[in-house]
């Protein structure tokens, strides 16, 4: 495995040699983190990461890794607190919404991502 | 199967205000899972995968109008597309599932299904293969793509990015005015009763420029931590109350002393506010949001403390020397 091209300000790590150039990451990657190339394809902007995780979940021969998790400050925030596990949106069936942990924050567990209304 | 029309009625734009307002009709904003029939779809007409809340599923089927389509609603109990991804719940193992549940292979001849792009954050494309048979297609980030989508067969790369546009933010300013809203009338109350009428003043200012001014000027203030955004525009926003406070009566150290509070206590309040924002964005990493708050925490802690003290001192002194 060759040296992984990495950022400082994430978890992202690209390994190259390990490219098949099938383009997924190119498709699910909502900052266009990479680029296509002719032969692998490019990290181009490593630093616009944000973790979300879909290229390492859907690249197929594992060219890409990060450690991708909950990026919710009212989350990591109660889980410091609490000493669990970042979690957002409901626990349960139960809760169709209201913010996680009663933070000041309108992320998941309400109509929370701006494209939700967009989005699919 | 269930009948699904691409017509957004006013009962769904109330739901959809009902959301955005944070309002939470019984059972939430909630979609039947299942698979959805809209216009008059054939074995070869496309399935398109979406979540159970309904401003997901809205976008999609409005969308889609004068079109022939299957619509595959997971449960995600309520939760938007790229949210539920994150969770999991938009994943793998639902898809087998909701596939399986309505016989989705007998429906259509075809083995593809059409996932909104930000779903991928929850799916293996080659995991949804080996267990439905189907091939995962991702389309565009937003359902108003699909259109294009659809006729040439690809999302550009502008469709495939996530934006925070002005449009974005401000719409989801009231939810975040209706999470602070309690707390803040409770301590703007107690002051107000107290006698505090500029603090009371002051405390409502600071949790507005965290909750409606921040979202709104978020990438024009000019520092890239979510936080120091938060201080400066808190600071900017007790200004007038220190002014205030300084030109107000009673010994100079004391009208000193007052505004020091206002400009040390409500600030990291605004910077807290800004941090939270976090979650709603569409950018921010966890690497990112867990470096801001161990820098940034302890520092909106020790300002907020020290600014108590000063407030204190300042309410102590003015009581015993008797000037108000």
């Amino acid at each position: 495995m060759s040296v992984a091209q990495a950022s400082s300000m994430n978890t992202l790590r690209y390994f190259e040699s390990l490219c098949v150039n099938c383009g997924m990451c190119l498709d699910v990657c909502p900052h266009a983190v990479f680029e296509a190339g002719p032969e692998v394809v490019r990290l181009a902007r490593a630093d616009a990461c944000m973790e979300c995780g879909a290229c390492r979940r859907n690249c197929p021969t594992g060219a890409v890794a990060v450690d991708s998790g909950v990026g919710c400050a009212a989350a990591l925030i109660r889980a410091a607190l609490t000493g669990g596990e970042a979690t957002c949106g409901p626990s349960d069936g139960s809760r169709g919404g209201g913010s996680p942990g009663g933070g000041g924050s309108s992320c998941c567990g309400g109509p929370a991502k701006p494209e939700a209304p967009e989005e699919r | 199967m269930e009948k699904a029309t691409s017509v957004i009625s006013w009962g769904n734009h109330l739901d959809h205000f009902l959301a955005r307002v944070g309002v939470r009709r019984a059972g939430g904003h909630l979609v039947k899972p299942g698979l959805y029939a809209l216009g008059r779809p054939t074995p070869d007409s496309p399935v398109f995968v979406t979540a159970n809340y309904t401003l997901s599923f809205d976008a999609l089927r409005s969308a889609l109008a004068d079109r022939d389509a299957y619509i595959l609603v997971l449960n995600t109990r309520g939760i938007n597309v790229w949210c539920a991804a994150g969770k999991g719940t938009f994943g793998d193992g639902e898809i087998a599932t909701r596939v399986r549940a309505t016989s989705l292979e007998q429906v259509v001849s075809h083995r593809i299904l059409i996932l909104p792009q930000l779903g991928a954050a929850g799916v293996s494309a080659e995991e949804v293969k080996r267990r439905t048979g189907f091939d995962v297609r991702y389309g565009p980030v937003r359902a108003a793509g699909l259109p294009e989508y659809l006729k040439t067969g690809q999302a550009t790369p502008e469709m495939r990015r996530v934006r925070f546009s002005l449009a974005d933010r401000l719409v989801l300013i009231p939810m975040e005015l209706v999470h602070a809203i309690l707390p803040t009338a409770a301590v703007a109350g107690l002051l107000w009763l107290a006698g505090a009428r500029l603090a009371a003043w002051a405390v409502a200012a600071a949790v507005l420029a965290g909750t409606a001014l921040f979202p709104f000027l978020l990438p024009w203030i000019p520092t890239r931590a979510f936080s120091t955004k938060g201080f400066a525009l808190g600071g900017l926003a007790m200004l007038p109350f220190a002014t205030a406070a300084v030109s107000g009566g009673g010994a100079l150290w004391l009208r000193l002393l007052s505004a020091l509070a206002y400009l040390l206590v409500l600030p990291p309040v605004t910077a807290f506010l800004a941090l939270n924002f976090t979650g709603a964005t569409t950018f921010t990493s966890r690497t990112g949001v867990k470096r801001e708050i161990a820098t940034y925490i302890p520092v909106m802690a020790w300002l907020a403390g020290t600014g108590l003290v000063a407030a204190l001192a300042t309410a102590v002194a003015r009581w015993v020397v008797g000037t108000p």
